[in-house]
């Protein structure tokens, strides 16, 4: 067959040959010659010595011929440009042709002919063509701009054609609009601080009308264009929705989902309280699962969507469960999402079905898949507590199957419901250790050696279960051998007598054979604890753990918001931001959802106001204008993500008392961590306002029940510190829910001397338990207001207290001069009675009045120049004095 | 946007290549210290290779339909041994591109039928055209074959009048780029498919885990002019909306005549605001065949057949096998083409069936018993019953037991959907509704009917 043989073409030889045909007078070879050259350029070789007999060709009447000379030229110009000059004759030319469409060819062509000395002959037929009466050149035209300033973006904004372009928004053809809107935001998306796509109200409305003519190609630029756009308003936002919805319906998914786009967006701005707001979301499910019955690869994109969609508005597919159940004969990439999305929409109502199909999905061949059903149940089981039971015993009849995989993923799930429900299922333990032998994965070796540590007490031959893996220490990966070094270290703790000899075998392993720093600091670590003080050590190993999310995998809050608005394209199929897999400047734009950050959004004319240079001020009707504009923007309740695992919450409170005595009283610290307090926080501070001491505080629920039923109270203290009323908290404070309450204190309770003197012992009551913690309290909030003594009473009391009353301290860089420090006491009711300046030394004379009647007097002599202060107070009681010298420090510093 | 466009054989040999955009291949090699080589054909060709070598040379499965190599992202679709690749480098609409790629075989099978790798060499230069006219710098242009086949033809286009050539571009760029004017017919014809294929997925106790039927309208239109259709059929909501407008007729019975669709698309000739707001269906339709719409239901699913399937394991060695199959629908209607699928394991050494009707065949290639029956008429039952003989194996793994599958045809639609009218109105040529001869019929397939065991 002669195309076959088009195909086959090999020897050099032929080139020659090749020539030969192409200067033919007979057009029919003519034809067939370029047709071969064009095949042998398809499966790679090199036919680049062709070119001018090629393009020899070029002047012919005959369309066909004239579009296969075309694609030559687009595909070798660039390897021999001075040849192409050579077409530019007949480029410009055919642009003059009475034929629309081969003006349209002449000018689509051109742009694809990358040299940059053809460009600059574009420029004129490119006019030309861009005001063409024939709405075919225009759109080929529209196209064609950006082709142009891909070459040389200088020459086309030199030339005007962007404003051309922007003219053309306004064309009376609906696919010339859509090819103008395409090229202006790929141009835009290169200039990311260009005013370049001016979105208004106006424009808007335009492309709004062009939506319902275009093809469904035309619809997608439109819409995509339409996303970058922020409404002024909700009722903007709103009517622009309304003529968004009806694209829903159409038959192109591509099409929904850049619809679905726009959507998502607007709705951030609509008043969740609208009745609109609740029609949207409404609307929004059916086309979604819609898309599930489209060709394999878009439901793949589609599923990658809504795995999105589902995170940011839950509501949306909350009652479309069934719909995500894997067909047996779906593609593993659609079944593997599918089973992403059902987890995340596991809930109490339909966890029963849920859990039925996990069960059968378990059973499959494709491993990746199957594992990843195995996981799905140990998640459900954390995320719907009523189901855990069921989803233990499934989990126990897949341990059964033996099936090595299998076994091992639900050693690592169970070890998370250990985790999330603690005390309840260590009966399944010993089918558990029956597998051990089969473990061969790391995660799987080091869930189990974590089982078995946790739960060694009641594991009769935990010892030896750790010591079989102890023999190929070195062999195991690290993941395994910190995991070891633990559980090993905890059996200890919880049956010392037994295994000192492991636990120092264990030691030794990993400080002194191991290279792993991670390792060998753990290890030490441990020894030192164990060998200093081994109650401590008991503490902080087995140590009440932080609760686990239910949710997981769940994509950062910021780089959601960042993905919906790329809802259908690459970023959204990956998960990535589009900066993490595109070069250049493209793409490294970050998109925001409206009104969800402080920032104005990167487009139209806000970005402009927000680009001006701050040091313009801005005349009074911009100001305003800008003001408004952001006052208009409807707060949203997106607020930072609560801090959802519990290591956070630990590490600051490991850090906390150091950090606070050296930032100052005024921070409030964490007195109650979650994790002491079943998922209750309490963070304070003290102070003394207005003559009453207060204690403020923040009451945070990080646990996932509701609390209710608080009250506090405190142990009997130095000073008689107590509640003056109950503690006002009104409402329940639900999950992820702060509150702030203020109490204020009186000091007529009972007394006892505490150790440190300002030690407060505090007990904090709720519906789930009892709590107690210690803090400390600055003195200084006990200093009374009429602490001011007459000068002669101060002086009396001076020479009256002994002298072994009296200590003496130092005060480290503090760089205030004597007035500005005797002003900021007074503000902490310690008063400067008089002030006496000897050799360039200042000497204050200070008093202050405890609550309880004990004065205490200071003597505060700051240097000129020398940042050390030195201070002595005396007082009939001098336990206090370390106490209000801390309290001098905190308030001069600070 | 798309930077390129490949089709390979199953080889992995290039057969079609259009590049559209520069960038793509480009730091594809990053061992590529010499000065690039002016001819970005070169270029492209590490793009080209690396999809063969990581995709269709991939040992194992494709996991995925989008692929991203070194930066540079690839789509493929494949249709039997074809591979169809779009390149880019850029955050391209991605459900675009797959739209995109399936658009481009239906053009293909609409000029040279099927995608084969015999027909797309002999075609490649109309192919090539194609791509120019479709695909311009990477963004989707007109791709309605009726539009294209009036000035792609491989003819050349030289002996068009001024008319002709400026009614081409007016199609191709206008409103109504799927017709063109001035369509003549003798005799005004339109022909409405209703085409459904209803899913299930049942419990071996026989509860439904999941059923829908999806649908589609497919028409075939040989009708004058410009006319404007209307297309109507028995929705609920449209239903329920007259019902409270005219006098309520019997609510019974409109009540179990209406259906609840949950979600339907359209072709882009209808007017999709119209439909938004009125929920009426009205469009200037394309010349011959086209699908009108799709939908999808959920509720009051008439499942024509029900599987009740029995399985018992005897011993290590032996499997029993029992399937009772019964229709349910009309006894006047006659269902066709009926199949029944029953997996076997993969040890099975032997199978004995005996069944009550039509014939039964163990196909050990398949792994499968495969029961056909040619035609049943509704309220009727058939039973099968099975003894496989297993070879015993020391594989620990169990078998899967994937579920029975069932394939059918009914002569009615599972989802109670009814054509209500379809009215043809041509104002500028002189023939009325009446004058149309219209044509409707109904197609129920089993799409994916599965029970389990």
């Amino acid at each position: 067959m002669m195309n076959d043989s088009l195909f086959s073409l090999v020897c050099a030889g032929e080139i020659f040959e090749l020539k030969a045909e192409l200067n033919s007078d007979k057009k029919e070879k003519k034809k067939e010659a370029v047709k071969k050259v064009i095949a042998s350029m398809t499966v790679g070789k090199d036919v680049s010595a062709l070119f001018p007999d090629v393009v020899n060709c070029m002047q012919t009447d005959n369309l066909e011929l004239k579009k296969l000379v075309y694609l030559y030229l687009m595909n070798y110009a660039k390897s021999q440009p001075d040849m192409a000059i050579m077409a530019v004759n007949t480029f410009v030319k055919d642009c003059e042709d009475p034929n629309p469409l081969i003006r349209a060819l002449a000018v689509r062509t051109m742009g694809c002919i990358r040299v940059d000395k053809i460009t600059e002959y574009l420029c004129e037929p490119l006019r030309k063509c861009l005001k063409d009466e024939d709405p075919y050149v225009r759109k080929t035209a529209a196209v064609c701009v950006a082709k142009l300033h891909d070459i040389n973006a200088q020459l086309v904004e030199d030339q005007g054609f962007l404003d051309t372009l922007k003219d053309l928004i306004s064309d009376s053809n609906p696919m010339v609009v859509a090819n103008a809107v395409a090229a202006l935001s790929e141009i835009a998306e290169s200039h990311p601080n260009s005013n370049l796509l001016d979105l208004n109200p106006q424009t808007i409305n335009k492309l709004l009308t062009a939506l319902n003519e275009c093809t469904e190609w035309g619809q997608i630029f439109i819409l995509d264009c339409l996303a970058n756009y922020t409404p002024r308003d909700d009722r903007e936002s709103q009517s622009i929705c309304e003529r968004v919805t009806p694209r829903l319906s159409h038959a192109n998914s591509a099409v929904v989902l850049s619809a679905v786009k726009v959507l998502m967006k607007f709705m951030e701005m609509l008043p969740k309280d609208l009745d609109y707001y609740g029609t949207l979301l409404k609307k929004l499910a059916p086309p979604l699962v819609t898309l599930l019955s489209a060709e394999p690869e878009l439901q793949y994109v589609a599923l990658r969507n809504i795995n999105l969609i589902v995170q940011r508005r839950p509501e949306i597919l909350k009652h479309e469960m069934k719909v995500f159940f894997v067909k047996y004969n779906d593609p593993i990439y659609v079944k593997l999402e599918k089973l992403d999305i059902m987890i995340r929409l596991a809930s109490q109502a339909n966890i029963a079905q849920v859990l039925a199909e996990l069960k059968e999905y378990a059973t499959e061949v494709d491993v990746d898949f199957v594992r990843k059903a195995v996981r799905a149940i140990g998640r459900c089981a954390i995320k719907v507590e009523q189901s855990a039971e069921r989803c233990v015993s499934t989990l126990l009849d897949l341990i059964q199957t033996k099936v090595n995989y299998v076994v091992q993923e639900a050693i690592v799930v169970i070890k998370d419901i250990f985790r999330k429900y603690p005390n309840k299922y260590e009966s399944v333990i010993a089918t558990l250790c029956e597998n051990l032998d089969s473990l061969d994965e790391p995660e799987a070796r080091a869930a189990m050696i974590w089982i078995v540590g946790e739960y060694a007490e009641r594991i009769d031959n935990a010892d030896e279960l750790l010591e079989s893996f102890l023999e190929g220490f070195h062999d195991e990966s690290t993941q395994v051998q910190l995991q070891l070094l633990t559980a090993i270290v905890k059996l200890f703790l919880k049956k010392p007598t037994e295994t000192q000899e492991l636990v120092q075998q264990v030691l030794s392993l990993a400080t002194q054979d191991s290279d792993n720093p991670d390792l060998r600091d753990r290890g030490y670590i441990y020894w030192r604890l164990l060998s200093t003080d081994p109650v401590a050590a008991k503490e902080v190993v087995l140590a009440e753990k932080p609760l686990i999310s239910e949710e997981t995998d769940l994509i950062e809050p910021t780089l959601l918001e960042e993905l919906i608005c790329h809802i259908g394209t690459l970023a959204s199929v990956y998960h990535k931001p589009p900066s993490a897999f595109v070069e250049g400047s493209r793409g490294v734009q970050h998109k925001r959802l409206p009104g969800s950050s402080v920032e104005s959004p990167d487009t139209g004319s806000a970005a402009g106001v927000s680009e001006a240079p701050p040091a313009v001020i801005p005349s009074q009707g911009d100001l305003l204008g800008d003001l408004l504009n952001l006052d208009l923007t409807p707060p949203t309740t997106t607020g930072p993500p609560p801090p959802s695992s519990g290591m956070q919450m630990g590490a600051m409170d490991l850090l906390g008392g150091g950090l606070d005595s050296l930032v100052g009283y005024l921070h409030s610290t964490v007195w109650l961590p979650a994790m002491k307090a079943k998922g209750l926080e309490i963070s304070g501070t003290f102070a003394r306002r207005a003559g009453v001491i207060q204690m403020e505080m923040t009451l945070t629920n990080k646990a996932m029940s509701v609390m209710t039923d608080f009250a506090i109270q405190f142990n009997r203290n130095s000073f008689g510190l107590a509640p003056a009323g109950p503690l006002q908290v009104l409402t329940p404070l639900s999950p992820n829910q702060s509150i702030e309450v203020t109490l204020p204190l009186n000091t007529v309770g009972p007394v006892m001397k505490m150790e440190p003197l300002n030690n407060l012992q505090v007990a904090v009551k709720n519906n789930i338990d009892v709590f107690y913690f210690s803090c400390q309290y600055p003195i200084s909030m006990l200093f009374v207001e009429d602490g001011k003594m007459e000068r002669q009473v101060f002086l009396a009391t001076w020479k009256d207290i002994p002298n072994d009353n009296e200590s003496q301290f130092q005060i480290k860089d503090c760089h205030l001069n004597s007035d500005a420090a005797s002003n900021k006491l007074q503000g902490s009711n310690i008063f400067t009675i008089a002030k006496r300046t000897v050799e360039g030394q200042d000497m204050l004379y200070q008093s202050m009045k405890l609550t309880n009647g004990i004065w205490v007097l200071a003597e505060l002599r700051v240097q000129a120049g020398n940042p050390n202060y030195t201070i002595s107070l005396k007082c009939r009681a001098p336990e206090v004095s370390q106490c209000v010298f801390q309290s001098y420090e905190a308030v001069l510093k600070n | 946007m798309i930077g390129g466009l490949f089709i390979y054989n199953h080889k992995g040999e290039v057969l079609i290549s259009r590049v559209y955009r520069d960038d793509i291949g480009k730091t594809w090699n990053p061992s590529y210290t010499s000065p690039p080589s002016p001819s970005h054909w070169n270029h492209m060709r590490n793009a080209v290779d690396a999809f063969r070598v990581n995709v269709i040379h991939a040992r194992q499965q494709v996991r995925s339909p989008v692929t991203n190599i070194a930066r540079t992202s690839f789509f493929h679709v494949k249709r039997s041994n074809i591979w169809l690749a779009a390149v880019t480098k850029q955050n391209v609409n991605a459900a675009m591109v797959f739209e995109f790629l399936y658009k481009m075989c239906d053009v293909m099978t609409a000029y040279f039928g099927k995608i084969s790798e015999e027909n797309i060499k002999n075609n490649f230069v109309l192919i090539y055209e194609l791509l120019d006219e479709i695909l311009d710098f990477g963004y989707p242009q007109n791709s309605e074959t009726g539009a294209l086949k009036t000035f792609i033809t491989q003819q050349g286009i030289k002996g068009q009048t001024k008319e002709e050539q400026s009614q081409i571009t007016s199609q191709v760029t206008g409103q109504i780029g799927w017709r063109r004017e001035g369509i003549k017919y003798r005799r005004n014809e339109l022909f409405l498919d209703v085409l459904e294929s209803v899913n299930l997925l049942m419990s071996p106790q026989g509860q439904v885990l999941s059923a829908h039927v999806s649908g589609r309208v497919v028409m075939k239109s040989y009708l004058s002019g410009m006319p404007e259709c209307k297309f109507g059929m028995n929705d609920k909501i449209v239903i329920d909306k007259q019902g409270k407008g005219g006098a309520s007729d019997d609510a019974g019975k409109s009540g179990k005549q209406s259906i609840a669709i949950d979600d339907c698309t359209f072709h882009q000739c209808v007017r999709l605001s119209k439909f938004d707001s009125e929920r009426s269906i009205s469009f200037i339709p394309p010349d011959g065949e086209y699908e009108l719409m799709r939908y999808r239901t959920t509720k009051d699913i008439i499942l024509p057949f029900r599987v009740i399937p029995l399985v018992r394991e005897v011993g290590r060695t032996k499997l029993e096998v029992k399937v009772v199959i019964k229709s349910n629908f009309k006894p006047s209607l006659l269902a066709q083409k009926i199949e029944v699928r029953i997996p076997t394991p993969l040890n099975t050494s032997g199978v004995q069936v005996i069944c009550m009707k039509g014939k039964a065949k163990y196909k050990a290639s398949e792994n499968a018993i495969v029961w056909k029956i040619k035609r049943m008429a509704g309220m009727k039952e058939s039973q099968i019953s099975a003894e496989i003989e297993l070879l015993p194996t020391n594989d620990k793994k169990k078998w899967a037991r994937p579920p029975i599958s069932m394939n059918f045809e009914v002569p009615f639609a599972p989802s109670g959907l009814k054509v209500r009218y379809l009215k043809v109105f041509e104002s500028k040529l002189n023939y009325s509704d009446h004058d149309v001869i219209k044509w409707v019929r109904y197609i129920g397939r089993s799409g994916i009917y599965e029970t389990r065991c």
